[in-house]
């Protein structure tokens, strides 16, 4: 990990470990915000900044936080960022805030940023962490204005709010895809799509499992036994 | 009380603004945990549970001190403290007490913890300004319309194991696919419920 290079630090969140398509962590905000271009550039931001900060935070203070309780700690540093985080966008971007709703809240929740507290910032030094996260942060937003992008021009038949007439004219809109069922579909096709250009081969995780979960740490893999006994 | 006024509240988080099909809350225990309908089962009651735990708590804890002492902007990261540490008690106290609960619920609980539902709907019940009643029955409606979304689907991916699938399609995008139209089918049911009652 030490060897990593930064500026391969801070690109291999872009395409190598999207966070997104690769990874396949933040999967809620991915499916909820991204109806319109604006809200999920605002969602990307907004998560990028968390990212950083927290990321910043969580690798200056590693060597203090006790091992058992590091989950904890990780969710209050988190969760103070993303007040912050929310009461800037309150104050200064209303509309944002509006569209945004409860889904800027849930941030904390955000397996994204547990993820990378928990596999990166916890190990790294702060530098290093800190271009992680811009890193993560850039891929985040580029993925999800990938899925606004298409859900928009051909749900909504607009580009970040502003109507593009030829679509509209001849009614060439799928106006499923800019509901909630159309944001499970586009998110399939896309890692359908990001499969066959590399041929499986980024996407080693074919199924949805622990490797990624954050919460996979605090629960011992319970959750990797339980799918064996089931088997 | 308005019971009808209930029924609504309940009737639409089950169906009509289910969590995991139309707010994208709670994915990834969806995604994970619906391989097998005993799981899903499991997990889907786990959260019905720990919703209406976390609600009976947060509830008075944002009115009677929250609200009072005006911190209300420090909801985010108490609730989540209040719903973290909610879930260990309650896994303590099944493990001492209800062994056979525990057995069965016990592994889905660490995993509750981080669950986006768990807190949006804590969250959601403050925004729309329910009392401590609706908030409750709010909070049951969304557990079980998780609990249906997990069992239906895991039915469905039954189904998508034994089926020849693209290779690109194999894994997870096909299972996307597939949660897109189950999502797709409770979209049906906007605007039943208003017309349930009238």
């Amino acid at each position: 990990m030490s060897k990593q290079s930064n500026m391969s630090i801070l690109l291999k969140g872009l395409l190598r470990e999207n966070p997104v398509f690769v990874l396949i962590l933040g999967t809620c905000p991915t499916l909820a915000t991204t109806t319109t271009v604006d809200g999920a550039f605002g969602m990307g931001l907004a998560t990028m900044a968390v990212l950083v900060c927290s990321n910043i935070v969580i690798s200056a203070l590693r060597k203090f936080i006790p091992d058992t309780v590091r989950i904890p700690c990780y969710i209050v540093v988190i969760a103070g960022f993303v007040t912050i985080v929310q009461m800037l966008i309150q104050a200064f971007i209303p509309d944002l805030y509006a569209t945004l709703g409860v889904y800027l809240a849930l941030i904390t929740v955000n397996c994204i940023i547990l993820g990378r507290a928990e596999m990166f910032a916890g190990k790294n030094s702060v530098g290093k962490s800190a271009l992680d996260g811009i890193g993560m942060g850039i891929g985040f937003t580029i993925a999800l204005l990938a899925m606004a992008i298409i859900r928009e021009v051909l749900g909504a038949g607009s580009f970040a709010g502003n109507e593009i007439p030829f679509l509209v004219e001849n009614g060439l809109t799928i106006s499923l895809l800019a509901k909630a069922p159309g944001g499970l579909l586009v998110y399939g096709l896309l890692i359908a799509v990001v499969n066959k250009i590399t041929k499986g081969k980024l996407i080693k995780k074919k199924e949805f499992g622990c490797e990624g979960c954050p919460s996979a740490a605090s629960c011992n893999g319970g959750c990797a036994d339980t799918v064996k006994e089931g088997e | 009380m308005d019971v009808k006024a209930l029924i609504i509240i309940l009737m639409s988080s089950v169906l009509v603004d289910n969590y995991v099909l139309n707010r994208f809350l709670g994915i990834c225990p969806f995604l994970g945990v619906s391989k097998k309908v005993n799981q899903s089962v499991g997990m889907g009651i786990s959260v019905i549970f720990v919703m209406l735990v976390a609600t009976a708590v947060t509830w008075p804890v944002q009115t009677y001190i929250l609200d009072k002492l005006g911190l209300g902007y420090t909801q985010t990261i108490v609730f989540i403290l209040v719903i973290a540490s909610l879930v260990q008690f309650i896994e303590i106290f099944l493990k001492k007490y209800i062994p056979s609960l525990h057995q069965s619920l016990g592994v889905y609980l660490p995993l509750i913890t981080t669950n986006c539902a768990v807190l949006g709907v804590t969250i959601n019940n403050i925004t729309d300004g329910y009392n401590f009643l609706e908030s409750m029955v709010s909070s049951l409606g969304c557990g079980l319309g998780f609990l249906l979304a997990m069992v239906l689907f895991s039915g469905m991916r039954s189904r998508i194991e034994e089926s020849d699938i693209p290779e690109s399609f194999k894994g997870l995008p096909v299972t996307l696919v597939a949660a897109s139209f189950i999502s797709m089918a409770f979209f049906g049911f906007a605007g039943i419920v208003e017309n349930l009652l009238a």
